[in-house]
């Protein structure tokens, strides 16, 4: 009947090549691949970054070294209680730890490389100041100067 | 000779696109998109027990912040939106006012002519019981004041806003406005 079947006959729906599929698929590895970044810690508390609209973006991945200040998550309370710890790599730690995780990862970098490490703290915005200002104290004692309070961006409205 | 003739038999690619979907997922789910950025500082050199260098009281800025997050300046009670101007008023001293910080004329290397640099410091006093967040704010605020000073000493003397200049130029800004900011140990403050 219809105008388009020029036999008169139902033909089966085409079926679409999927021989580019894998080109597709290929290409979306590799964005992902490129535009992200392994992770590398399991964090064991939870926390709240404080807002900030003057951050700055850390450059390289590599050259960070994290420090996580916060609540225990939920299945650690029954052991670590409620009160803020500190988190080193993938583990709990106290003040006294700080200065040989950044010695360890010190020397885990390039020499070229040492000078130029950041110690970004991670830190829940209701944790106290007093155990900030013991990481920062520790530190300065272990010589690593540079760092940055992580923070969320905040969306300001332009005054002027 | 029948048998030469035969090519090589194709390799089926239809499972190419599992193995890269498979590849993919385990990118997805093993990486992170985000890039952390923070206030950026950079702190002091450990000195056991040294004396606190003297300062001129009117080239300190003080703000504090007790253990309920309360603010002040200079001892006085202050609101969170008051910081960024007091500071960038106790930095640039426009009707050179006593109580406000000195300034010194110097000659800068990238910088044309002689300029005004102020010997005002900001001390960030804070309780071992303020928040962090509360903390936080106060950075944020001193830092945009540095910021913006930075930003309108670049704009009077080479027309552009700090970010646009080059390297050279930054850092001849940087040593004219430096972020003076010095974290005392925190205190019982009342």
């Amino acid at each position: 009947m219809s105008r388009f079947d020029r036999k008169g006959k139902t033909k089966g729906v085409p079926s679409i090549s999927t021989s580019s599929l894998p080109d597709i698929v290929f290409t979306l590895l590799f964005f992902f691949m490129v535009s992200t970044t392994l992770r590398e810690t399991t964090v064991n508390v939870s926390y709240r970054l404080p807002e900030a609209t003057e951050t700055v973006k850390l450059e390289k991945k590599s050259l960070v070294t994290n420090i996580y200040v916060g609540a225990p998550r939920m299945e650690y309370q029954a052991r670590y209680g409620t009160d803020s710890k500190i988190q080193l790599d993938d583990k709990f730690a106290s003040l006294g730890d700080i200065r040989g995780f950044i010695a360890g990862e010190w020397e885990k970098r390039d020499e070229a490389d040492r000078p130029k490490m950041t110690v970004s703290i991670k830190a829940d915005e209701k944790t106290k100041m007093g155990i900030i200002t013991d990481i920062k104290t520790e530190l300065r004692k272990a010589e690593a100067l540079k760092v940055s309070y992580i923070a969320r961006k905040k969306v300001v409205d332009t005054k002027y | 000779m029948a048998r030469k003739r035969k090519s090589t038999p194709e390799i089926n690619g239809s499972s190419m696109a599992d193995v890269a979907f498979i590849l993919l997922v385990f990118f997805i789910v093993s990486t992170t998109m985000d890039v952390d950025s923070g206030i950026y500082r950079v702190l002091p050199h450990w000195v056991e027990d040294v004396e606190a260098p003297k300062i001129n009281k009117r080239n300190t800025f003080v703000v504090s912040i007790n253990k309920n997050n309360d603010l002040g300046i200079n001892g006085e009670y202050a609101y969170i939106t008051d910081i960024k101007d007091r500071l960038k008023e106790f930095i640039l001293n426009p009707r050179d006012d006593q109580h406000l910080s000195e300034k010194e004329f110097k000659e800068v290397e990238g910088i044309p002519g002689t300029v005004a640099m102020s010997k005002g410091i900001v001390s960030l006093q804070n309780d071992r019981g303020t928040d962090y967040g509360a903390y936080m704010e106060v950075q944020n605020e001193l830092v945009k004041g540095f910021n913006e000073l930075r930003d309108e000493f670049s704009m009077a003397t080479f027309g552009m806003r700090f970010d646009k200049l080059d390297e050279a130029k930054q850092e001849a800004v940087r040593k004219v406005i430096p972020t003076a900011i010095s974290e005392a140990e925190p205190e019982e403050i009342k």
